[in-house]
């Protein structure tokens, strides 16, 4: 049973059929997938969610398919974790990290947006995926066509951490290494979208992979007892993550899951890499494109393909935007592993920095429910951090040796 | 005024005979829009919105560089500039 009505332009609202299509061809407009909410209503409650198993196909009705999901089984209901030693020294009362960096196969919430993905690329009968990615798309994407046995190109800037180009390659997918940026390499693979004819997860399906993140809001919904935070911090980097998170909550809301939203979403970018903060900073009409250089290169986009639409939700939720610096996103890394025992990547180290300094701003309340969004393993990008820590203490395999050590740093 | 080439995206093609680049003039890209409109009624609306200001999603480039990295609508144009018409990129 299919609950998908068809695709809709989110600019000018015509609607086209439910296929391979991602651009409205009068106004050029991004497409969405459009839902028979009223039928869903009816069968989506909460006492069906949780009977279901424990991962993101259990709101399968807010999902694009038409049959039964096919990849992903595994995918998702990642912790959330009530983070009472990084609130204490944030000084807020009541914190959460969705904590999407112990995500099923990869290790990043992309894993969410891929099954969903190729599940459906599956059912459009496609045989080969692709991607343009900064890594962590690369990885899901090279993970989850290797299980469901899909030939699969990868498209990375040539200059990504090693990290997540050895964690494309075990999966033996082709492995393009573009020499440019983020935005040089989506470019050239809209070229070749457009002449080949294969399912770019992010280009020509991308209506209906980029739903895959709603189910990150879902989760967290249902795992603070079927309510929406009062505030919560996303990282940026094309903008989609942060609309897909505000949609979610809207969708449990008008579904009658979850009370009235009230939640105020914040869009994190790192410094040299922030079309999006500006333009909210601005409340700018255009989103002006950068150059990207930030160590966070998983959100090194420079023209965000929804950051009108990412403006937009922060702005209409009452929310704002912060950026954060080099050296602010590896300390943020460190603080957030020596409070909480995670270890995040550079996007995280970007969104714990943002939602530290939108506390010191009075932006976000300290008495109130805040959820930090977590997307990425610091495993993957260990280069931006390698430097900035103490190296280990070489002793010789002998009890005197480590005793003579330990003497010394008492 | 300039003599340039544009390139036109597919979905445009079919108001320019199915030509995937043509020539037209202007000053700047303002007038140029307006030149092509003339040539090729009908393509100012699908580029413009109704308060005449380029649509969010249409990404226009003068040699290869994004006109939001010059003067917008008011780039000026010289003879034998290339001007691209890019619907939004998508990724991400």
């Amino acid at each position: 049973m299919s609950y998908i009505k068809g695709l809709k332009c989110r600019e000018c609202h015509r609607h086209y059929p439910k296929e391979v299509l991602f651009v409205c061809e009068y106004c050029f407009g991004s497409l969405e997938v459009d839902y028979d909410y009223e039928a869903i209503k009816k069968v989506l409650t909460k006492e069906k969610i949780l009977s279901r198993p424990k991962n993101m196909w259990r709101y399968k009705e807010l999902l694009p398919l038409e049959g039964e999901p096919t990849d992903g089984l595994n995918t998702g209901f990642t912790p959330l974790i009530r983070a009472n030693n990084l609130a204490k020294v944030l000084g807020v009362k009541e914190l959460y990290i969705k904590d999407d960096s112990v995500n099923h196969p990869t290790l990043s919430f992309k894993d969410r947006v891929v099954a969903v993905a190729l599940s459906r690329a599956k059912e459009l009968g496609f045989r080969t995926v692709a991607c343009a990615s900064t890594g962590n798309l690369a990885n899901s994407v090279s993970a989850q066509a290797a299980m469901a046995g899909l030939r699969a190109y990868i498209f990375i800037p040539a200059d990504l951490e090693l990290g997540k180009v050895i964690a494309s390659l075990i999966y033996a997918p082709t492995v393009v290494a573009v020499e440019g940026n983020y935005d040089e390499v989506n470019r050239l693979c809209s070229e070749i979208a457009s002449k080949y004819k294969w399912a770019f997860v992010n280009i020509n399906i991308r209506p209906y992979y980029a739903e895959g993140s709603k189910t990150y809001a879902y989760e967290i919904a249902e795992q603070l007892n079927w309510r929406a935070p009062l505030h919560i911090v996303v990282p940026s980097a094309g903008g989609s993550l942060i609309t897909k998170i505000w949609k979610g909550l809207k969708e449990f809301e008008k579904l009658g899951l979850i009370p009235e939203v009230k939640t105020k979403v914040y869009c994190a970018q790192g410094k040299g890499s922030s079309p999006i903060v500006t333009a909210i900073k601005e409340n700018s009409d255009i989103i002006k494109p950068v150059k990207p250089k930030t160590i966070a290169k998983s959100l090194a986009i420079g023209n965000p393909a929804d950051g009108y639409y990412a403006k937009d939700t922060v702005l209409q939720s009452g929310g704002w935007a912060e950026e954060a610096s080099d050296e602010e996103i590896v300390e943020a890394i460190k603080l957030l592993a020596s409070t909480e025992g995670i270890f995040t990547e550079t996007a995280g180290g970007v969104t714990v920095a943002v939602t530290k300094k939108l506390i010191e701003q009075k932006r976000i309340p300290p008495d109130e429910s805040i959820v930090i969004s977590i997307t990425g393993n610091g495993l993957k990008t260990q280069e931006a951090v390698y430097e900035k820590l103490p190296k280990p203490i070489k002793i010789k395999p002998t009890l005197s040796s480590f005793e003579e050590y330990h003497r010394k740093e008492q | 005024m300039a003599k340039v080439k544009v390139r036109i995206p597919t979905p445009l093609q079919k108001l320019t005979q199915d030509k995937a680049e043509v020539e037209a003039e202007g000053t700047d890209i303002n007038s140029l829009i307006l030149d092509l409109e003339r040539r090729y009624p009908g393509i100012k609306e699908r580029v413009c919105d109704e308060k005449g200001k380029l649509r969010r999603f249409i990404n226009i480039y003068v040699n290869e560089e994004d006109i939001r990295f010059l003067k917008l609508d008011q780039t000026q144009l010289r003879d034998n500039d290339r001007v691209s018409i890019i619907p939004a990129i998508a990724g991400g």
